[in-house]
């Protein structure tokens, strides 16, 4: 007995030294290999009486089962000791830049195109769309603006025939006339998309974008108007409060007609929207006249209903606070960066318009 | 339309500010573009006291004055003028002054070394007289509280700038303004004061209008007026024309652009003894020529409405003048013309020989048929006022009656309309105001709509007058209801929006260009088109619609690598055209990449941009789409602009007949012609018109789950195929061996050269294969090897490589 706790104590403290994996080693073949000296101390177990051989056995085991486990949890320790030093020498310098990253951008029309999606949307407005190139009915006589009608001088138009009949639109105003001719009554729409003028300088550029909008039902008043663009242009500016004010206008295809300007004020040089005494116009609208309802077919003594007309670009410019409209249309990488959003960034209702 | 205050309200009697006048022109609908003072620079004159006169220092007939300009300011000035003394009110004239008379400026300046801060001005140089002795005194009884006021009265006059819309030609007179102003209660309309004018005899011109098919005058008023001496007009006169900027020319021409002002109506006066015996209103015949006021010589065609005489065309009925027939200072007699023409007629003449002149624009909004005879009377009046001379009594031709137009008007449309309510004999009063006669009939209101408002032709017209002069601020907000009729988008739509985001989340940028462009550009993208020619182009290099994005895409491609960028990725989604009828446009996806991956960076190697990027980023985005990737099918055919060994054509099926899509280098030839420098040019387009519906929506159930968790096997296969051979063929002709087992098929290695003979290559791929049923065992595995190998061998002619 004295013989292997003198063992066990003699190992024990060999142990406790600083030792390599390789020496380690050497311990458990000298105490567990063929002719180790606990294996030995087992062969013994035969020769001992029966009375001592039991305690011997069991004294035997525990001894042998202590040292293995400290064999074991020092094999560990030289493990996660060698693993350590190891990492001391991989240290990465992490502040070096990561792999190429490569953002895309997605262009402020299409965002605010979205945007007004989303808000509309929300009051059961859908997105209806016609083509870019429009015939001279669809564009003007469906609504109201025959031939020699001088409103059309308002337009400045871009013909692609000699006798003037096909152009490229200069409003989204058709898309009125095509969806109602395409279907019948209640109408509920939008119609964003590309509107081109033949006009070029600091303010106007010859494409531009506009969002018509139309309501047709059996008693759409201009009540409902006025609510539907109050309501709009609060969500577009995200603004708890809006200075509107609606002047009387005129475009042939409404009766009564409007324009609608917002207030706001210049702080620091920005467009600050819904405070402030000064006037901003912003849209055109009005009810749309007995006279496109029958080019259309509809009964304008049963339907009446509201149509209006807003510039997407310069919403854009005045909630993104961009300054010129002409470099919209520019590519200039350096603009499309800048005022472009991340691709991620999808306007929606239930997670807000803009982050 | 311009107009000063104070001609305002020679019409209207108003104790509204002018600032009130200016909101509630806005509140009717008449847009105020401007509201300013009329000329700033006589705001420079200052009643002034001399408070001290000294003799200059240095120079005999000098003193330098100490000047009390008001507001507690003194200031020295130095004054030639024997009559500077103490005491003495007088006009000063500040430093930045224009003196009137030579328009000389005025600084701070030394006069003999003393410094001098403006001027004491002569009557002569304020232009007020001839008097130029000395400088101008004034009577202290009117001016000595003054002091420091500007001195001349007129200069807090204020001119109006509206924006008049095309439907109110009876806004382009003062009087249609302030008509409109008394009906929204802003002041009283006066009557017009009509002084019996004395006429002597007949008018003796004869004048006719010819029954002409589509005759553009219906009306034809006239007077003659013997006798005069035209000048220039007198001051009161020439300062109205002058208020709104315009030219005073001669008493005559003034006096017709006033009343035209005044009253929207426009006159025309002729030189009566330059008129061949009579004048004949008729249609113009082709090739007819005239010389206009404007010293053009214009050539007429068939059908334009022309007063003429026996010699010929005098002028275009309501757009322009004859030089032939005008009046001029030596004028003696004048034949005065009061019409109406048709606007149809005015618009067509006009717009064919592209004059446009103020009577052009009037009478293409419709002037009053019924204004004729009071413009003869004001005008002919004013004529013998300011120049004397006679008038005859007025011929009057018509061709047409001009009846008030009657309207029913049942106000419930009101409240149907607008939302609220007004009450009846309200809206009465308001028709009234703005000339309506009003009658009413049981629930009815029965409306003579007035003359000079061409635009109201039915009761919805009604409605608008009404709201407008009400305010359209009693219309009341109601809340938008959800109520919803269709989807937001439908399909297309929503299939624009995800593939223009997933293409971006690539790393590109969108961009919106013209839907037009260069068609010297255009032409390499057009393939087969047709090219559609805008007639009237911004300018010359936007001439065409764009039959592809990349002609814009190359150009500012282009442009970005001028500006110093190197590494490019774009791209735009928007229309292109097949063809110039509405609708023959598709929606394309156009995408353009450019320069090197990882350019400069430290632990990538970098590298040109090649057709596998664009590759990936396209099949990435139809995948994203919700297109199946085991169906696509490429071919190696694209559109001419594309290299022709470096592009492909993507179908969703190997079935299909249109390509949805195209990716690849573009062509060399066209890099190089557009002087394109750099790396490496790719890029790709989607068709979003051939784009199906996807087979699985999301809204639809998914496939039952199946896996297998026996134990799958890899063998790596070497084939030697033609040159020409498509891995595409390779991979279809493996995985339909044994679609149960072969699970993935992929190439890691193309190799040609050594050892492989001349025209042929040799494609490496890795086979997963693995059963859903058991563990493959060594013979099954050896059988499905020798499947593939003999398979690939009989099928392509490929040899397996040892």
């Amino acid at each position: 007995m004295s013989d292997i706790k003198k063992i066990k104590d003699e190992y024990l403290n060999k142990l406790d030294n600083d030792l390599d994996t390789e020496s380690v080693n050497q311990i458990k073949t000298e105490l567990f290999g063929k002719n180790g000296q606990i294996s030995n101390s087992f062969k013994t177990l035969g020769s001992l009486p029966n009375d001592e051989r039991k305690k011997f056995a069991s004294d035997l085991n525990s001894i042998k089962e202590e040292l293995q486990e400290k064999i074991n949890s020092k094999l560990q320790e030289i493990e996660i000791k060698e693993i350590n030093s190891k990492l001391e020498n991989e240290k990465l310098d992490v502040t070096l830049p990561e792999r190429e990253i490569k953002q895309g951008k997605i262009h402020p029309v299409s965002q605010v195109i979205d945007e007004i999606s989303s808000i509309f949307s929300e009051i059961g407005f859908s997105v209806e769309e016609g083509p870019d190139v429009e015939n001279e009915h669809y564009n003007f006589t469906a609504l109201n603006t025959p031939d020699n009608h001088p409103a059309r001088d308002m337009h400045d138009t871009f013909y692609l025939d000699n006798n003037k009949e096909i152009l490229l639109r200069t409003h989204t105003s058709p898309v009125q006339v095509r969806t109602m001719l395409n279907g019948k009554p209640p109408f509920k729409i939008i119609a964003p998309g590309r509107t081109y003028r033949s006009d070029s300088d600091q303010t106007h550029s010859p494409m531009f974008h506009q969002v018509e909008g139309l309501h047709i039902d059996k008693d759409i008043n201009m009540g409902h108007l006025k609510g539907c663009l109050n309501y709009f242009i609060k969500s577009f500016f995200e603004v708890d409060k809006i200075k509107m004010r609606f002047r009387p206008s005129h475009f042939p295809f409404t009766e009564p007609s409007a324009e609608v300007d917002i207030g706001y004020e210049l702080k620091d040089g920005k467009i600050v929207i819904g405070e402030g005494d000064k006037w901003l116009e912003i849209l055109g609208c009005g009810m749309v006249h007995p006279n496109v309802l029958k080019n259309v077919n509809v009964n304008p003594d049963k339907y009446q209903g509201y149509a209006f007309g807003i510039g997407i670009d310069r919403l854009g410019m005045l909630k993104y606070g961009i300054n010129d409209l002409r470099a919209f249309f520019e590519t200039d990488y350096r603009w499309l960066n800048h005022f472009g959003f991340d691709p991620l960034d999808v306007p929606s209702n239930y997670r807000g318009l803009s982050r | 339309m311009k107009f000063t205050m104070s001609w305002l309200k020679e019409h209207l009697e108003t104790k509204h500010k002018d600032t009130q006048i200016i909101d509630k022109l806005t509140d009717v609908g008449l847009e105020v573009e401007s509201f300013e003072n009329i000329s700033s620079e006589l705001d420079d004159f200052k009643v002034a006291k001399i408070l001290n006169a000294e003799q200059h220092p240095n120079a005999d007939r000098l003193s330098v004055c100490d000047v009390d300009i008001g507001q507690q300011k003194i200031v020295k000035v130095v004054c030639g003028a024997p009559n500077a003394k103490k005491g003495l009110l007088t006009v000063y004239a500040g430093p930045g002054s224009v003196i009137p008379k030579n328009n000389m400026k005025l600084t701070v300046s030394k006069i003999r070394g003393v410094t001098s801060y403006g001027m004491l001005c002569s009557e002569s140089e304020l232009k007020l007289s001839d008097e130029s002795e000395g400088i101008t005194e004034l009577k202290p009884s009117k001016y000595s509280d003054k002091i420091g006021k500007n001195f001349f009265k007129n200069n807090t006059e204020k001119i109006v700038d509206l924006s008049i819309t095309p439907n109110r030609p009876d806004c382009l007179g003062v009087r249609g303004i302030a008509r409109d102003l008394a009906a929204a209660g802003a002041g009283k309309l006066k009557s017009i004061s009509h002084k019996n004018i004395k006429k002597d005899g007949s008018q003796n011109i004869k004048v006719s209008i010819t029954k002409d098919k589509n005759q553009g005058c219906t009306i034809f008023a006239s007077c003659l007026i013997k006798g005069v001496t035209n000048k220039e007009s007198p001051k009161w006169l020439k300062e109205k024309i002058e208020s709104i900027g315009q030219k005073p020319i001669s008493a005559i021409v003034d006096i017709t652009n006033y009343v035209m002002l005044d009253l929207n109506r426009p006159l025309h006066a002729y030189d009566a003894d330059k008129i061949d015996k009579e004048i004949i209103v008729r249609n113009s015949k082709k090739g007819e020529t005239f010389e206009a006021l404007d010293n053009k010589e214009y050539k007429l065609d068939d059908g334009m409405c022309v007063i003429s005489d026996q010699s010929g065309v005098l002028g275009l009925g309501g757009v322009i003048g004859g030089t032939r027939s005008g009046t001029e200072l030596e004028t003696k007699n004048i034949l005065l013309e009061s019409a109406y023409f048709i606007p149809r007629s005015i618009r067509k003449t006009s717009k064919l020989l592209n004059i446009d002149t103020d009577a052009k624009f009037r009478f293409e909004r419709g002037i009053d048929p019924q204004s004729v005879e009071l413009g003869l009377q004001k005008a002919s009046q004013l004529i013998s006022e300011i120049c004397g001379g006679k008038i005859s009594k007025f011929d009057i031709q018509k061709i047409k009656q001009y009846k008030n137009l009657e309207i029913k008007f049942s106000t419930s449309l009101f409240e149907k309309i607008t939302g609220f309510k007004v009450k009846e004999n309200e809206i009465i009063k308001i028709l009234k105001d703005l000339g309506f006669e009003v009658s009413k009939k049981k629930s009815e209101l029965n409306l003579k709509v007035p003359s000079w408002r061409p635009d109201i032709s039915q009761p919805i017209d009604i409605v608008e007058e009404v709201v407008r002069i009400k305010g359209y601020e009693n219309i009341e907000t109601i809340e938008p209801k959800k109520n919803r009729i269709k989807d937001t988008l439908n399909k297309q739509q929503k299939l624009f929006h995800f593939l223009q985001r997933s293409v971006a989340s690539k790393g590109y940028f969108e961009t919106v260009t013209w839907s037009f462009t260069d068609s010297k550009i255009n032409n390499f993208f057009k393939e087969n088109l047709k090219e559609i020619k805008i007639i009237n182009p911004i300018s010359s290099d936007l001439d065409v619609l764009r039959n592809s994005i990349f002609s814009n895409l190359t150009f500012y491609l282009k442009k970005n690598l001028d500006r110093g960028f190197k590494d490019i990725s774009l791209f735009e989604i928007g229309p292109i055209f097949k063809n110039k009828q509405p609708g023959e446009q598709l929606t394309v996806i156009g995408a353009i990449k450019s320069g090197k991956i990882s350019r400069l960076n430290w632990n990538e190697k970098d590298r040109s941009v090649d057709i596998f990027d664009v590759k990936k980023d396209l099949i990435q985005t139809l995948m994203e789409a919700g297109y199946d990737k085991q169906s696509f099918f490429i071919r190696d055919k694209s559109p001419s602009y594309y290299h022709p060994g470096k592009s492909g054509s993507v179908y969703l099926d190997k079935d299909d007949i249109d390509p949805v899509a195209y990716f690849g280098e573009l062509h060399p030839n066209i890099v190089k012609k557009l002087d394109i420098k750099t790396e490496g040019v790719v890029g790709f387009e989607i068709y979003l018109d051939y784009l199906k519906d996807t087979k699985i929506k999301l809204k639809d159930q998914k496939l039952n789950f199946e896996y297998s968790d026996y134990q799958k096997s890899e063998r790596d296969y070497a084939f030697v195929v033609d040159k020409n051979y498509k891995a595409q063929d390779l991979i279809e002709i493996i995985s339909s061996i044994d679609k149960n087992l072969i699970r993935s098929i992929k190439i890691f290695d193309i190799y040609e050269g050594e050892n492989i003979p001349d025209g042929k290559k040799s494609i490496a791929l890795n086979v997963t294969i693995q059963s859903s049923e058991k563990t493959l065992e060594e013979n099954d595995l050896e059988k499905i090897n020798k499947l593939i190998i003999s398979t690939v061998e009989s099928k392509s002619g490929a040899k397996i490589r040892s």
